[in-house]
């Protein structure tokens, strides 16, 4: 039994009370503390103020770090090797690295045959070519598609096919025949969309 | 939840700062408060608990898997919170009004932002108290108390965050809270 004394009584059933916070205490050490406690207003009162501290100090949690907290921490980060980034970028999107794999190996070429601005045309015995300028001339007839890279085009014959000018103005006289489509293409995106197109169809003909 | 950081450590391990973000998201939160309660100090906190992280991601090679990750983390920042506590002044917590230092608690930033009710503004002062009566612990009794009471943890993971025997996190909680007690009871 604890006595009452208050020599000796707070050290020992102090000693209890930080059990029982801690979980620590035995069924029985339970129910002597208790009927302790209902007995000693000293001790009641060191048990209730402990009580109340440990309320206090769980009252303040839910601290929350800054917004920015993660992005500050991966700046001060040695630099990613390159090759893991890489890797787990077309981990991840699968689909967009086919398509990006895709225009990668298209622009290589079709920038480097955009940017050759010089002139070409399809050849045909009976076209005649003055100075970047190509013409069909009056009562000729080309059989077959004419593409104009660089260059104008002036149709006062007849064409049995397509037409089409790159960089380039056509010009139809009013005695000129084109049976198949006029298409002019001038900016990059349409010349890009055009290649694609045509490599496209080259490829799904084969 | 051991799974999933596990496999974030796996790539990490292999150099992949997109899974340490994740694991950074996971674990700020808690480390934050850690070192804010430690310290008291928003700046010196986010500063420590930046670098508890960047230590993590440096050290990945030697974080035993088999282990917590958590635990591991914990140590880290509670080590570096204690060595951030021993160069400071030993008196410099004991006057709350040192020059340089008002306006970097929480408290502080919040209620000069906002316009409160009168209930709020006491709720703050009281966890202003709080904060500084838990600031005027030592070291080794704040740390478990802080451990135990703000995040929450039990004893045996305080120990192993500490590497002391259970015993010993026990006696120094009962003081911390004895503490506690003397400097908490007129409130």
């Amino acid at each position: 039994m604890i006595g009452v004394s208050k020599m000796k009584c707070p050290k020992h059933v102090v000693e209890m009370i930080h059990k029982y916070l801690d979980g620590d205490l035995h069924e029985d050490e339970g129910r002597e503390l208790k009927k302790h406690l209902q007995s000693c207003e000293d001790c009641k009162a060191h048990y209730q103020e402990l009580e109340k501290a440990v309320a206090f100090v769980k009252s303040i949690s839910h601290v929350e770090a800054p917004a920015d907290f993660t992005q500050k921490v991966l700046e001060k980060l040695p630099k990613e090797k390159r090759t893991v980034s890489t890797r787990r970028w077309f981990r991840n999107h699968p689909f967009f690295s086919a398509a990006a794999l895709f225009v990668i190996l298209m622009t290589g070429s079709l920038f480097a045959s955009y940017e050759e601005s010089q002139f070409s045309v399809t050849k045909y015995d009976n076209l005649v070519v003055d100075n970047r300028t190509v013409i069909v001339p009056e009562g000729e007839t080309v059989k077959g598609d004419i593409t104009v890279k660089n260059g104008d085009i002036k149709i006062e014959g007849k064409v049995e096919g397509n037409v089409t000018v790159i960089n380039g103005d056509q010009y139809l006289a009013s005695a000129g025949q084109v049976t198949g489509e006029v298409e002019e293409i001038n900016e990059l995106f349409e010349w890009l969309w055009y290649e694609v197109k045509s490599t496209l169809s080259e490829v799904f003909k084969q | 939840m051991e799974e999933f950081i596990n496999k974030k450590i796996k790539q990490i391990k292999k150099g992949d700062q997109n899974a340490f973000a994740e694991v950074v998201e996971l674990y700020k939160d808690k480390i934050f408060q850690l070192c804010y309660r430690m310290l008291g100090n928003v700046h010196e906190a986010e500063d420590i608990a930046q670098e508890a992280f960047i230590r993590v991601y440096m050290n990945i090679h030697s974080f035993d898997m088999n282990k917590k990750f958590s635990t591991w983390i914990y140590r880290i920042a509670t080590n570096l919170s204690i060595d951030r506590i021993r160069k400071k002044k030993p008196d410099y917590y004991l006057d709350a009004e040192v020059a340089g230092t008002e306006g970097l608690t929480m408290y502080s930033q919040v209620s000069s932002d906002i316009a409160m009710p009168e209930k709020e503004v006491e709720a703050i002062e009281l966890q202003e108290t709080i904060q500084k009566e838990i600031l005027k612990l030592p070291d080794k009794y704040r740390s478990v108390i802080v451990l135990r009471y703000i995040e929450e943890l039990s004893l045996q993971e305080i120990a192993e965050i500490l590497e002391l025997p259970v015993g010993t996190v026990k006696t120094r909680i009962h003081r911390g809270r004895e503490a506690l007690r003397k400097q908490l009871r007129h409130l």
